[in-house]
Protein backbone atom coordinates (compact mmCIF):
# COMPACT_ATOMS: atom_id res chain seq x y z
CA UNK A 1 0.00 0.00 0.00
CA UNK A 2 1.69 3.56 -0.85
CA UNK A 3 1.35 5.80 1.55
CA UNK A 4 1.90 8.88 -0.19
CA UNK A 5 -1.50 8.21 -2.13
CA UNK A 6 -3.42 8.73 0.73
CA UNK A 7 -5.17 11.83 2.34
CA UNK A 8 -4.74 10.80 5.78
CA UNK A 9 -0.67 10.34 5.59
CA UNK A 10 -0.99 14.37 4.93
CA UNK A 11 -3.00 15.35 7.66
CA UNK A 12 -0.84 13.49 9.81
CA UNK A 13 1.89 15.26 9.11
CA UNK A 14 0.65 18.46 8.88
CA UNK A 15 -0.87 17.64 12.42
CA UNK A 16 3.00 16.78 13.56
CA UNK A 17 4.37 19.96 11.84
CA UNK A 18 1.77 22.29 14.03
CA UNK A 19 3.01 20.66 17.02
CA UNK A 20 6.64 20.86 16.33
CA UNK A 21 5.85 24.46 15.51
CA UNK A 22 3.57 24.52 19.44
CA UNK A 23 6.28 22.84 21.37
CA UNK A 24 9.05 25.32 20.14
CA UNK A 25 7.09 28.13 20.63
CA UNK A 26 7.08 26.81 24.06
CA UNK A 27 10.81 26.07 24.06
CA UNK A 28 12.62 29.07 22.42
CA UNK A 29 13.99 32.04 24.68
CA UNK A 30 14.60 34.38 21.99
CA UNK A 31 11.70 36.29 19.50
CA UNK A 32 13.71 34.48 16.25
CA UNK A 33 13.35 31.38 17.54
CA UNK A 34 9.32 31.85 18.19
CA UNK A 35 9.21 33.36 14.71
CA UNK A 36 10.94 30.28 13.81
CA UNK A 37 8.26 28.02 15.18
CA UNK A 38 5.46 30.19 13.81
CA UNK A 39 6.74 29.48 10.47
CA UNK A 40 6.20 25.56 10.83
CA UNK A 41 2.73 26.51 12.22
CA UNK A 42 1.85 28.11 8.97
CA UNK A 43 3.58 25.44 6.97
CA UNK A 44 1.11 23.07 8.74
CA UNK A 45 -1.47 24.95 7.13
CA UNK A 46 -0.08 25.48 3.93
CA UNK A 47 0.49 21.57 3.21
CA UNK A 48 -3.39 20.34 4.44
CA UNK A 49 -4.44 23.05 2.34
CA UNK A 50 -2.39 20.99 -0.32
CA UNK A 51 -3.61 18.16 0.57
CA UNK A 52 -7.54 18.52 0.44
CA UNK A 53 -6.97 20.04 -2.55
CA UNK A 54 -5.11 16.82 -3.96
CA UNK A 55 -7.86 14.46 -2.74
CA UNK A 56 -11.45 16.06 -2.32
CA UNK A 57 -11.30 19.58 -3.80
CA UNK A 58 -13.61 19.95 -6.88
CA UNK A 59 -11.44 22.95 -8.41
CA UNK A 60 -7.88 22.06 -7.97
CA UNK A 61 -6.03 25.30 -8.58
CA UNK A 62 -7.70 26.73 -5.15
CA UNK A 63 -5.81 25.32 -2.83
CA UNK A 64 -2.38 26.54 -4.55
CA UNK A 65 -3.76 30.04 -5.19
CA UNK A 66 -4.71 29.42 -0.75
CA UNK A 67 -0.57 27.98 -0.32
CA UNK A 68 0.45 30.80 -2.41
CA UNK A 69 -1.24 33.29 -0.59
CA UNK A 70 -0.19 31.65 2.47
CA UNK A 71 3.78 31.85 1.36
CA UNK A 72 3.21 35.63 0.62
CA UNK A 73 1.64 36.33 4.18
CA UNK A 74 4.65 34.61 5.76
CA UNK A 75 6.77 36.16 3.72
CA UNK A 76 5.79 39.90 4.41
CA UNK A 77 5.20 38.15 8.73
CA UNK A 78 8.74 37.54 8.49
CA UNK A 79 10.29 41.07 7.00
CA UNK A 80 7.71 42.55 9.15
CA UNK A 81 9.10 40.24 12.66
CA UNK A 82 12.34 40.99 11.61
CA UNK A 83 12.59 44.61 11.79
CA UNK A 84 10.32 44.89 15.11
CA UNK A 85 13.00 42.36 16.59
CA UNK A 86 15.83 44.65 15.41
CA UNK A 87 14.10 47.42 16.59
CA UNK A 88 13.81 46.09 19.87
CA UNK A 89 17.30 44.89 20.51
CA UNK A 90 18.66 48.37 19.44
CA UNK A 91 16.89 49.54 22.51
CA UNK A 92 16.93 46.53 24.54
CA UNK A 93 20.46 45.12 23.58
CA UNK A 94 18.49 41.35 24.24
CA UNK A 95 15.90 39.70 22.69
CA UNK A 96 14.28 37.96 25.77
CA UNK A 97 10.33 38.23 25.33
CA UNK A 98 10.01 38.47 28.97
CA UNK A 99 11.54 41.89 28.98
CA UNK A 100 9.14 43.43 25.93
CA UNK A 101 6.18 41.94 27.22
CA UNK A 102 4.65 45.63 28.84
CA UNK A 103 5.45 46.36 24.91
CA UNK A 104 6.56 49.77 26.56
CA UNK A 105 9.83 51.62 25.32
CA UNK B 1 6.80 0.22 -13.97
CA UNK B 2 6.62 -1.08 -10.85
CA UNK B 3 10.08 -0.15 -9.80
CA UNK B 4 9.63 3.61 -10.04
CA UNK B 5 6.43 3.49 -7.72
CA UNK B 6 8.93 1.89 -4.74
CA UNK B 7 11.25 4.27 -5.74
CA UNK B 8 9.11 7.36 -5.49
CA UNK B 9 7.65 5.99 -1.96
CA UNK B 10 11.42 5.62 -0.96
CA UNK B 11 11.70 9.23 -1.90
CA UNK B 12 8.51 9.88 -0.33
CA UNK B 13 9.54 8.02 3.15
CA UNK B 14 12.70 10.39 2.64
CA UNK B 15 11.19 13.78 2.21
CA UNK B 16 9.05 12.97 5.14
CA UNK B 17 12.02 12.02 7.76
CA UNK B 18 13.49 14.82 6.40
CA UNK B 19 10.90 17.35 7.16
CA UNK B 20 10.54 16.06 11.00
CA UNK B 21 14.63 15.74 11.46
CA UNK B 22 14.75 19.45 10.44
CA UNK B 23 12.08 20.27 12.92
CA UNK B 24 13.28 18.56 15.82
CA UNK B 25 16.58 20.30 14.95
CA UNK B 26 14.93 23.87 14.86
CA UNK B 27 13.17 22.82 18.13
CA UNK B 28 15.95 21.00 20.02
CA UNK B 29 19.18 23.08 19.08
CA UNK B 30 20.98 25.22 20.97
CA UNK B 31 22.23 27.78 18.25
CA UNK B 32 19.83 29.85 17.02
CA UNK B 33 21.87 29.56 13.29
CA UNK B 34 21.46 25.52 13.57
CA UNK B 35 17.54 26.31 14.29
CA UNK B 36 17.28 28.15 11.04
CA UNK B 37 19.35 25.66 9.47
CA UNK B 38 16.91 23.04 10.74
CA UNK B 39 13.83 25.54 10.06
CA UNK B 40 15.42 25.76 5.73
CA UNK B 41 15.79 21.64 5.85
CA UNK B 42 12.41 21.16 7.23
CA UNK B 43 11.01 23.67 4.45
CA UNK B 44 13.00 21.66 2.09
CA UNK B 45 11.15 18.32 2.96
CA UNK B 46 8.03 20.54 2.61
CA UNK B 47 8.94 20.97 -1.08
CA UNK B 48 9.17 17.60 -1.82
CA UNK B 49 5.84 16.41 -0.31
CA UNK B 50 4.23 19.25 -2.64
CA UNK B 51 5.98 17.38 -5.39
CA UNK B 52 4.20 14.16 -4.70
CA UNK B 53 0.98 16.25 -4.03
CA UNK B 54 1.35 16.99 -7.53
CA UNK B 55 1.59 20.45 -7.56
CA UNK B 56 5.92 21.18 -9.26
CA UNK B 57 5.25 24.63 -9.20
CA UNK B 58 4.42 25.19 -5.93
CA UNK B 59 7.14 23.00 -5.22
CA UNK B 60 9.11 25.25 -6.55
CA UNK B 61 7.61 28.48 -5.02
CA UNK B 62 8.53 26.94 -1.53
CA UNK B 63 12.13 26.62 -2.16
CA UNK B 64 12.15 30.33 -3.72
CA UNK B 65 10.30 31.69 -1.14
CA UNK B 66 10.66 29.79 2.14
CA UNK B 67 14.44 28.23 1.91
CA UNK B 68 15.43 31.22 -0.32
CA UNK B 69 13.60 34.49 1.06
CA UNK B 70 12.44 34.22 4.36
CA UNK B 71 15.20 31.84 5.69
CA UNK B 72 17.63 34.07 4.74
CA UNK B 73 15.69 36.91 6.37
CA UNK B 74 15.67 35.30 9.56
CA UNK B 75 19.49 34.35 9.03
CA UNK B 76 19.74 38.55 8.70
CA UNK B 77 17.81 38.91 12.05
CA UNK B 78 19.81 36.47 14.03
CA UNK B 79 23.11 37.69 12.82
CA UNK B 80 21.92 41.22 13.89
CA UNK B 81 19.99 40.55 16.38
CA UNK B 82 21.71 38.26 19.60
CA UNK B 83 25.46 37.40 19.71
CA UNK B 84 25.05 34.21 17.74
CA UNK B 85 26.52 31.91 20.73
CA UNK B 86 23.90 32.66 22.62
CA UNK B 87 22.04 30.21 23.92
CA UNK B 88 18.78 29.60 21.75
CA UNK B 89 16.48 27.35 24.39
CA UNK B 90 15.40 27.62 27.86
CA UNK B 91 16.63 25.54 30.47
CA UNK B 92 13.40 24.01 31.08
CA UNK B 93 12.69 22.42 34.74
CA UNK B 94 11.11 19.03 34.66
CA UNK B 95 7.96 20.54 36.01
CA UNK B 96 7.60 22.92 32.67
CA UNK B 97 8.98 20.42 30.32
CA UNK B 98 6.58 18.08 31.23
CA UNK B 99 3.85 20.42 30.99
CA UNK B 100 4.89 21.60 27.42
CA UNK B 101 5.00 18.26 26.13
CA UNK B 102 2.02 17.28 27.88
CA UNK B 103 0.02 20.26 25.83
CA UNK B 104 1.99 19.16 22.74
CA UNK B 105 1.10 16.01 22.72
CA UNK B 106 -2.82 16.35 23.95
CA UNK B 107 -3.22 18.69 20.96
CA UNK B 108 -1.79 16.18 18.64
CA UNK B 109 -3.80 13.31 19.81
CA UNK B 110 -6.92 15.11 19.64
CA UNK B 111 -5.82 15.93 15.55
CA UNK B 112 -4.81 12.39 15.05
CA UNK B 113 -7.80 11.13 16.46
CA UNK B 114 -10.01 13.87 14.47
CA UNK B 115 -8.54 12.94 10.93
CA UNK B 116 -9.07 9.21 11.87
CA UNK B 117 -12.77 9.50 12.67
CA UNK B 118 -13.48 11.85 9.78
CA UNK B 119 -14.56 10.18 6.09
CA UNK B 120 -13.39 12.79 3.64
CA UNK B 121 -15.63 12.29 0.77
CA UNK B 122 -13.99 13.61 -2.60
CA UNK B 123 -15.56 15.95 -4.87
CA UNK B 124 -18.27 14.42 -6.99
CA UNK B 125 -17.00 16.11 -9.90
CA UNK B 126 -13.40 18.17 -10.63
CA UNK B 127 -13.11 20.76 -13.29
CA UNK B 128 -9.61 21.60 -14.67
CA UNK B 129 -6.62 20.32 -14.11
CA UNK B 130 -3.63 21.07 -11.76
CA UNK B 131 -1.30 22.98 -14.10
CA UNK B 132 0.07 25.96 -13.77
CA UNK B 133 -2.28 27.35 -16.59
CA UNK B 134 -5.26 26.56 -14.86
CA UNK B 135 -3.71 28.06 -11.65
CA UNK B 136 -2.43 31.22 -13.55
CA UNK B 137 -6.35 31.57 -15.08
CA UNK B 138 -8.46 31.23 -11.95
CA UNK B 139 -5.40 33.64 -10.43
CA UNK B 140 -6.02 36.46 -13.08
CA UNK B 141 -9.79 35.88 -13.59
CA UNK B 142 -11.88 34.44 -10.83
CA UNK B 143 -9.53 35.21 -7.36
CA UNK B 144 -8.50 38.13 -8.91
CA UNK B 145 -9.64 40.83 -5.57
CA UNK B 146 -7.06 38.23 -3.54
CA UNK B 147 -4.56 38.91 -6.59
CA UNK B 148 -4.43 42.23 -5.87
CA UNK B 149 -4.65 42.36 -2.02
CA UNK B 150 -1.46 40.37 -2.00
CA UNK B 151 0.28 42.30 -3.27
CA UNK B 152 -0.81 45.76 -1.36
CA UNK B 153 -0.54 43.66 1.69
CA UNK B 154 2.88 42.71 0.40
CA UNK B 155 3.62 46.74 -0.03
CA UNK B 156 2.27 47.45 3.07
CA UNK B 157 4.85 45.05 4.78
CA UNK B 158 7.89 46.68 2.80
CA UNK B 159 6.76 50.06 3.45
CA UNK B 160 6.35 49.05 7.49
CA UNK B 161 9.47 47.11 7.35
CA UNK B 162 11.80 50.07 6.05
CA UNK B 163 9.67 52.47 8.92
CA UNK B 164 10.34 49.73 11.74
CA UNK B 165 13.95 49.59 11.01
CA UNK B 166 14.88 52.87 10.68
CA UNK B 167 12.98 54.56 13.03
CA UNK B 168 15.85 53.07 15.30
CA UNK B 169 18.70 54.05 13.70
CA UNK B 170 17.38 58.04 13.34
CA UNK B 171 16.50 58.15 16.93
CA UNK B 172 20.32 57.32 17.76
CA UNK B 173 21.80 59.51 15.21
CA UNK B 174 20.28 62.52 16.77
Amino acid sequence: MMISANLNTYLVIAAILLVIGLYGMLQHRSLIGILISSEFILNGAALNFMAFNRFVAPNPAVGQIYTLFIMGIAAAEAAIAVSVIIAVYRKYRSEDPDLVQDMKL
Amino acid sequence: MIVFEYIAEILFYGFMILTFMGGFMAVRSKLLMHAVLGLAVSLFGVAGLYFFLGSPFLAMMQVLIYVGAVCIMIVMGVMLGSTPDQLATKNFSGQNLLLAILACSTGFIALFVAIGQTKFAPAAQRVGDMSIRFVGENLLFKYCLAFELISVVLLTAIIGAIILARGGREEKAS
